[in-house]
């Protein structure tokens, strides 16, 4: 097939940036969106232009690094999925299709489809941990007994991958699912009780700090994550943190 | 050969590990804080590494070109990690785990080494459920455990299909503890371009800011590379687009010895190719071959109807079927050792037989156990005569609690649905058994230089086993180097900081420049992939499932001439001073140009059959065994480690004799 595409292109993170448009043929419906954009650098390459910068790794849809804004959609038109994981199957001859970097002030461009993620990652080191250190003298791992209700769940909440998606998909860019899965993975399990209300407290501080925006339950995000996290993490969040904020005063 | 002195304690396999960490040099608390050390790259053992040196107390500096470490390829492992728990009570212990691990690797792997990691793979699990890492349970909400190839014993720990994930970020966690606390220094969308060695000693790298292209010095009192595999040097296999051999290939040009490049791990079940757009291949879990049986058709005339696309699997008839690993395996059938079922898929469709249109493909067909679980299904809830359209639906549901997240990915990449159709899977690149060279310690041969997790070699001998890689990553990151590197660094704790301002480190940070400005300016004709996939290509055809002599010495060649030809010919857009993706790719694909051709002389050296790698010349030549591969242990018991001597067709090969004392050493059967 045929495509017309529309990208953001940006030199670099003070640059302005600007939609650019370029044609791409013979795509066949087999390739995945990330080899169809290597077939398009692979032409730009030739004519001595510089490719299109986006950000990917694994293809596999496990590793998060893969972003993209497609159509308006994070990740693109299939559901459950990350842009690696998406086909050319999904679109049709002729189509024009608009091609965006994630749109978050907390994300900013670093260059063309590239963003700047690190806020998840202070977030994270704001207390995405419970505070062990290694030993060979930890306790037997089957010391404590978890159910495994507990455990799936925490499991389901621990499989955020951090791609970002559930931002750029927000009308107010929060981050309250990704931080909202790490705070329900830790206090679903005894381990991470112990630290609970630090945790909460100082994940939330940095959140707010990195100018992600609040949640207004659209639930847009539930539906664009590629790992289906769900929004009853928003909720164990908020009752994380009222029971936290009622501790500490 | 006294260069090479694996440097293994004395006494009993048991009490090795125990007698070393009594008798090792310490340093005090107070020191450590005036201690650095470097960790190159954070997957599963650089990660752990990372963490726990800082726990420590040493100031570490981490290195990722992800954009955050949790990136990692360690995360896209599947199925789990083992460990000599014996929670099942089925006769599990430190040596089992050690003896099917040496084993598995075909008898190439250092005993001493083997056996500690079994020694401490219990201590994984508890460090990881203490971390919160959310392992599957059972009902009583005690750890699940389940069964792997290879072995009779249940010890796999896993996390449903996202072990590797969980596992990762664990180690992740553990890090973000100690980057808040200002213990890690962490440089994301940073790469090591080289390393850089004062008076015989590692001392620091060179990195390259991936964002702004800035060269920067670091020194350190000690250099740990935990980088992981160089399965890219075939341009497709399961790792991730940026995984490369840089940062190893730069340490072996700098006196690292690189051990046994020919040792690859092929995986059999992976989603065949497509066309030549293709970026990587994506594995289907090994768990699958337990319900799945493998075919082609019996008849050429079927194949061919199938290539073109005038004929359904389906419709070919149960006698027309030809499934292979049953008929020349019947004892372990679909469940033969992953090299052992990669050759045999290559084997037939070679002969014609393939069933897609690359004619390479053979198919995993699930019909068999949908049919088997349904009928017993029926049984279970007393449907008498069922028909066959209940038996279907019965096992398919059966089917799909197993396998349906995998079942569900294969559907999206090939748009297909397996349930109605067989899948169709092909061989691919998975993992590299080979690495750097590293004694007892996990040191190279360059003092203060460490090498962890897959990009070392120690381990898995010519074959790892399944749920392994991630055992020996957070084994070497944990529970091993911490250990080891304060042997090394109680010496150094009146060297006080390492300059920087160096002629070694000018130097470094010179040739690193200059080959960065080469290739921005070099007014080439083809692009850093092209040349890729073309080395992809002698690398599969030449030193792949199956290598002989004639084939090996033409990839040397061609892969030199290759190389020749990528110097005069690369371009690069872009510049130096920016992000620039092509850039990075180019100075990793150079270096794969230079791999690749010791990989094959490897090869080519080693004219044995064993684990992963394949002689055509070293077959059992009559008996039962006639045609299967045959390991010759008089001859070629050793490590392989090379010496890097200018260019790699002049490098020297040492040899590390393995000895056996604890395990006696067979030709594997599976017949």
């Amino acid at each position: 097939m045929n495509l017309t595409l529309k990208i953001w292109r940006q030199k670099d993170s003070k640059a302005k940036g600007q939609m650019v448009e370029y044609k791409v043929t013979d795509i066949s419906e087999h390739m995945s969106f990330l080899e169809m954009m290597d077939v398009l650098n692979e032409g730009l390459v030739a004519k001595g232009e510089e490719p299109v910068a986006f950000d990917h790794d694994c293809r596999e849809g496990i590793c998060g690094m893969c972003s993209l804004q497609i159509n308006g959609e994070a990740h693109g038109p299939d559901r459950g999925i990350t842009t690696c994981q998406l086909h050319m199957r999904m679109f049709n001859d002729g189509d024009t299709i608009v091609i965006e970097p994630w749109r978050a002030a907390a994300f900013p461009v670093i260059k063309d489809l590239i963003v700047d993620r690190t806020a998840f990652e202070r977030i994270q080191q704001a207390g995405g941990y419970i505070s062990i250190n290694t030993s060979g003298n930890t306790q037997d791992a089957n010391a404590i007994p978890i159910s495994k209700e507990a455990a799936d769940k925490a499991m389901d909440a621990a499989t955020c991958i951090g791609c970002g998606a559930c931002v750029a998909a927000c009308k107010n860019a929060s981050a309250m699912l990704f931080t909202s899965a790490k705070v329900s993975q830790f206090a679903l399990l005894p381990q991470g009780r112990v630290e609970a209300t630090e945790r909460v407290m100082n994940m939330v501080k940095q959140m707010d700090l990195e100018g992600f925006g609040n949640c207004t339950n659209t639930g847009a995000c539930e539906i664009e994550c590629p790992k289906g996290i769900s929004l009853e993490n928003i909720a164990r969040m908020n009752r994380e943190y009222l029971a936290a904020s009622l501790a500490k005063s | 050969m006294a260069i090479l002195d694996s440097k293994v304690p004395e006494g009993p396999i048991k009490d090795k590990w125990t007698t070393y960490k009594d008798k090792i040099n310490l340093v005090n608390p107070a020191n450590k804080r005036h201690i650095d050390i470097i960790v190159v790259g954070t997957g599963l053992a650089g990660g752990s590494a990372a963490a726990t040196l800082a726990e420590l107390g040493y100031n570490v500096k981490a290195f990722a070109y992800q954009d955050s470490p949790r990136r990692a390829h360690s995360i896209a492992a599947q199925g789990g990690i083992n460990a000599a728990k014996n929670y099942m009570g089925d006769g599990d212990s430190n040596y089992r785990l050690f003896y099917d691990t040496v084993k598995g690797g075909d008898y190439r792997s250092r005993e001493a080494n083997v056996y500690r990691l079994a020694e401490v793979s219990g201590n994984i699990i508890d460090q990881c459920v203490a971390q919160g890492v959310p392992f599957a349970r059972d009902y009583g909400g005690l750890l699940d455990n389940r069964s792997f190839g290879g072995v009779l014993v249940s010890r796999t720990f896993y996390a449903k299909g996202q072990t590797g994930q969980q596992l990762l970020l664990g180690a992740y966690s553990a890090m973000n503890r100690q980057i808040a606390r200002g213990k890690i220094d962490m440089y994301n969308r940073h790469e090591m371009l080289d390393v850089v060695v004062v008076n015989g000693s590692a001392r620091g790298i060179i990195a390259r800011n991936l964002i702004t292209g800035e060269i920067e010095r670091h020194s350190a009192h000690a250099v740990v590379i935990a980088t992981g595999g160089y399965g890219n040097v075939y341009f497709l296999s399961t790792n991730a687009m940026g995984s490369n051999a840089t940062a190893a290939w730069k340490i072996h040009k700098k006196g690292a010895f690189f051990a046994n490049p020919c040792f690859t791990q092929i995986h059999p079940t992976c989603i065949p190719r497509t066309g030549d757009y293709q970026s990587k291949l994506t594995l289907m879990s090994e768990s699958l071959r337990n319900d799945g049986r493998i075919w082609v058709p019996a008849k050429l005339d079927d194949a061919k109807a199938l290539q073109e696309g005038r004929l359904k699997p389906t419709q070919i008839a149960e006698e027309d079927r030809d499934y292979y690993l049953e008929r020349r395996y019947p004892a372990f059938g679909n469940l033969v050792p992953r090299d052992v079922a990669s050759r045999a898929a290559k084997e037939r469709c070679d002969a014609g037989y393939g069933v897609n249109a690359t004619g390479e493909a053979v198919y995993l067909d699930f019909s068999s156990a949908i049919e088997r679980y349904g009928k017993e299904q029926a049984k279970i809830h007393n449907i008498k005569s069922p028909s066959a359209a209940k038996v279907y639906e019965l096992g398919k549901a059966i089917v799909e609690a197993k396998y349906g997240n995998l079942f569900q990915m294969y559907e999206k990449i090939v748009d297909e649905n397996p349930y109605e159709t067989p899948m169709m899977i092909y061989p691919a690149t998975h993992y590299t058994m080979g690495g750097v060279w590293v004694d007892y310690n996990l040191m190279t041969t360059v003092p203060g230089l460490y090498c962890i997790g897959e990009a070392n070699f120690s381990d898995h001998g010519a074959n790892r086993l399944g749920a392994s890689a991630l055992m020996q990553g957070l084994a070497d990151g944990y529970f091993v180097l911490p250990y080891t590197i304060g042997d090394y660094l109680s010496n150094e704790i009146r060297t006080g900081k390492i300059p920087t301002d160096s002629p070694e480190f000018d130097e470094a940070e010179k040739s690193v420049k200059d080959r960065i400005d080469f290739f921005v300016n070099n007014e080439g004709t083809n692009s850093v992939d092209y040349y890729h996939k073309k080395l992809g290509k002698i690398m599969w055809e030449k030193c792949g499932m199956s290598r002989n002599e004639k084939g090996l010495k033409e990839a040397i060649a061609e892969i030199k001439a290759l190389r020749d030809e990528f110097w005069k010919e690369v371009k690069v857009p872009g510049g130096a001073d920016e992000l620039n993706p092509e850039l990075e790719k180019a100075g990793r694909v150079a270096d794969f140009l230079e791999l690749g051709e010791l990989f094959a002389m490897d090869a080519l050296n080693r004219n044995e059959s064993c684990g992963g790698h394949f002689r055509e010349e070293s077959v059992e030549l009559d008996g039962e065994q006639k045609g299967e591969a045959k390991r010759n242990d008089t001859e070629y018991a050793y490590v392989s480690a090379w010496e890097f001597k200018g260019e790699p067709s002049d490098a020297v090969l040492h040899k590390e004799q393995l000895e056996f004392k604890d395990i006696e050493l067979k030709q594997r059967s599976y017949k």
